[in-house]
């Protein structure tokens, strides 16, 4: 298999990268032996499963929303915007992606907990508490998936020829309508990648979830804590639920491979 | 719509101060080396670089200077950059209607204008496509067409035919050539080619190291350079001296006869196709004669040019049969002999 696409691999390689996949498939493989295939229907239509797959959806996309409204300008500023300690920023603001997400929920709570900074103006002011609210959970998804969304499209934007924007502006594009009519689609594969990554990750949120917000069925339980709950008394429920995240997630890669396909092609 | 410029900047080892002016309906070509600041001076006058120091006027209004800065987006200006830069995700039709809609035009109304530009430019049926579905030639022409579609009060072009094939410049060179003659306003056209400065423009800039160091019509700097760059550019030796009488003493230590009574300091240059070269000291007639050691040989269309070292650096034009006849080497002794009423001679 390897003649065709060039040099043959040395044996001290092949068998390390024989062992890498096995490694990353069997438990996959596994997962699909031990499913309980004449009681799937059964197992999905319990309660709580179609809670908690809604709930993953609904908060994961949300997650991706506030990540794209927010977190595509904070790339450009990276990207583009002259300002002093722009790389400690970047640094900063890509700590979620190396910080244990459990600690994550616990700094989360820290500071919009009940006696937190904003927790408690939020409070007296408006009288809102968002801990082990849904809320909660598309907050600490968001904390941890925007990261990934910021680090693609920065990517993109510098990946970008900046004389475009030139060009806009010579033809009376001010810096805004420069950035919807021209850097934007022009990022738009970088922006829909990123987009992806980001919900990916928000979708398989467990330790900053369960820390902020809780493990509570219909509001803060996502797919991933009911997978984790279910282990505990029916490891049968919980092989059907990790399929069903399984095979979103394979939906999504199939996406995002299209996605890279689709760019490379341009 | 006349356009005013002093502009001043230091950008690393680039310090560029220059002074242009360039009248309605016509076309300055800043002509210069690469590094020279001619793409720098483009990019101050669209706004795109603002200037350390200096005053942009266009038609009368400040865009630069006295406090003022007007934004690149708010100067009535057009610009055609080396690569074309059509915005890849737009319709070529929609990339020339660009500069319209930014400019509050109706979707219709520019859509028609952009349609009529591009028949202007020849790619009548082509709005529809992608940019890259055109050929070089055809994504620079639209984007003379986006350049021009808005009528601005000036027209910038950086190297807009550099990037293209050499037959496609020729023919996108005349079509350009006949869009600035119909064009109102102020047209500045950076190239380091010379045959696009001497083929579309009124006037010359030249720009050596962030300074001009000639100005005047394509003729006078074609006939008459003043630094080595642009003698080299337009195809001449040029011997700086000290004229006397008939003779100019070069400041290389070799000596040139002409043909007129010259004083002071002087240009002489020579054209390589009036060099004749031999490999005996030629006798007769009362002319330049100068032996000279061959540094180097290209070949050049039909003639090869061979480049002279010594007493009088020349360049000399001679047939491909007269360069194998004369059996020539790198490093060979030759003599060069020009005609005295060959040698043209200006004051420095």
């Amino acid at each position: 298999m390897s003649r065709r696409s060039g040099s043959p691999v040395p044996a001290p390689l092949l068998v390390p990268a024989a062992l890498a996949v096995a490694f990353l498939l069997l438990p996959l493989a596994g997962l699909l032996v031990r499913a309980p295939w004449s009681s799937l229907g059964e197992q999905l239509a319990a309660p709580g499963v179609g809670a908690a797959l809604r709930l993953s959806l609904v908060s994961s996309t949300l997650a991706t929303l506030v990540s794209l409204v927010l977190g595509v300008p904070m790339a450009w500023v990276l990207a583009r915007a002259r300002i002093r300690g722009r790389s400690l920023l970047r640094a900063l603001v890509t700590v979620p992606l190396v910080l244990p997400p459990v600690v994550g929920g616990v700094a989360l709570f820290l500071v919009f907990g009940r006696q937190g900074i904003v927790g408690s103006w939020l409070d007296d002011a408006f009288g809102v508490t968002i801990p082990f609210t849904t809320s909660a959970v598309v907050l600490a998804q968001t904390f941890v998936a925007m990261p990934f969304l910021v680090i693609s499209v920065e990517g993109a934007l510098r990946a970008a020829d900046a004389r475009f924007e030139d060009v806009a502006a010579t033809l009376g594009a001010d810096r805004w309508t420069t950035f919807r009519r021209v850097t934007l689609p022009m990022v738009a594969p970088g922006v829909a990648a990123g987009a992806v990554l980001c919900w990916a990750r928000a979708l398989g949120e467990f330790g900053a979830t369960i820390t902020f917000a809780g493990n509570f069925p219909g509001t803060t339980q996502t797919m991933p804590l009911a997978v984790y709950l279910a282990l505990q008394r029916d490891p049968e429920a919980a092989v059907v639920l990790s399929l069903v995240l399984l095979g979103v997630s394979l939906a999504t890669l199939l996406l995002l491979r299209d996605n890279w396909l689709g760019r490379a092609a341009s | 719509m006349s356009l005013t410029a002093r502009v001043a900047v230091r950008r690393g080892s680039l310090a560029l101060d220059v002074d242009i002016e360039v009248a309605d309906g016509e076309v300055l070509a800043v002509l210069g080396p690469n590094g020279a600041g001619k793409s720098t001076l483009l990019r101050v006058l669209a706004g795109l670089l603002p200037a350390d120091t200096g005053r942009v006027v266009v038609g009368g209004e400040v865009w630069d200077g006295e406090g003022a800065l007007l934004p690149p987006h708010r100067r009535p200006l057009g610009m055609v950059f080396q690569d074309a830069l059509l915005f890849p995700h737009l319709s070529v039709a929609d990339n020339v209607a660009f500069g319209l809609r930014t400019r509050g035009a109706g979707r219709a109304a520019a859509r028609a204008a952009a349609a009529g530009w591009l028949a202007r430019v020849g790619l009548e049926g082509l709005g529809g496509r992608r940019p890259a579905e055109l050929s070089g030639g055809q994504a620079q022409r639209a984007a003379l067409a986006r350049a021009l579609v808005g009528d601005p009060a000036l027209l910038l072009l950086d190297e807009p035919l550099s990037a293209l094939d050499a037959r496609t410049r020729l023919t996108v060179r005349a079509e350009l050539r006949r869009h600035l003659a119909e064009f109102a306003g102020s047209t500045v056209l950076v190239t380091h080619d010379p045959v696009d400065a001497m083929a579309l423009a009124d006037r010359v800039v030249v720009i050596e190291e962030g300074r001009v160091v000639q100005a005047g019509t394509p003729a006078e700097i074609s006939r008459r350079p003043r630094t080595d760059y642009v003698a080299r550019l337009v195809g001449l030796s040029l011997l700086p001296g000290t004229g006397a009488g008939r003779s100019v003493r070069l400041d290389g230590g070799g000596e040139v006869t002409v043909a007129e009574e010259v004083a002071g300091a002087v240009f002489a240059a020579v054209r390589p196709e009036s060099v004749a070269l031999y490999l005996a000291r030629p006798e007769g007639s009362p002319r330049n004669v100068w032996p000279l050691r061959l540094a180097g040989a290209v070949p050049h269309g039909t003639t090869v040019r061979c480049e002279l070292e010594g007493a009088v650096p020349l360049v000399a034009d001679v047939t491909a049969a007269a360069f194998a006849e004369l059996g020539l080497v790198p490093g060979a002794q030759v003599w060069a002999a020009v005609k005295a009423s060959e040698v043209a001679v200006y004051a420095r």
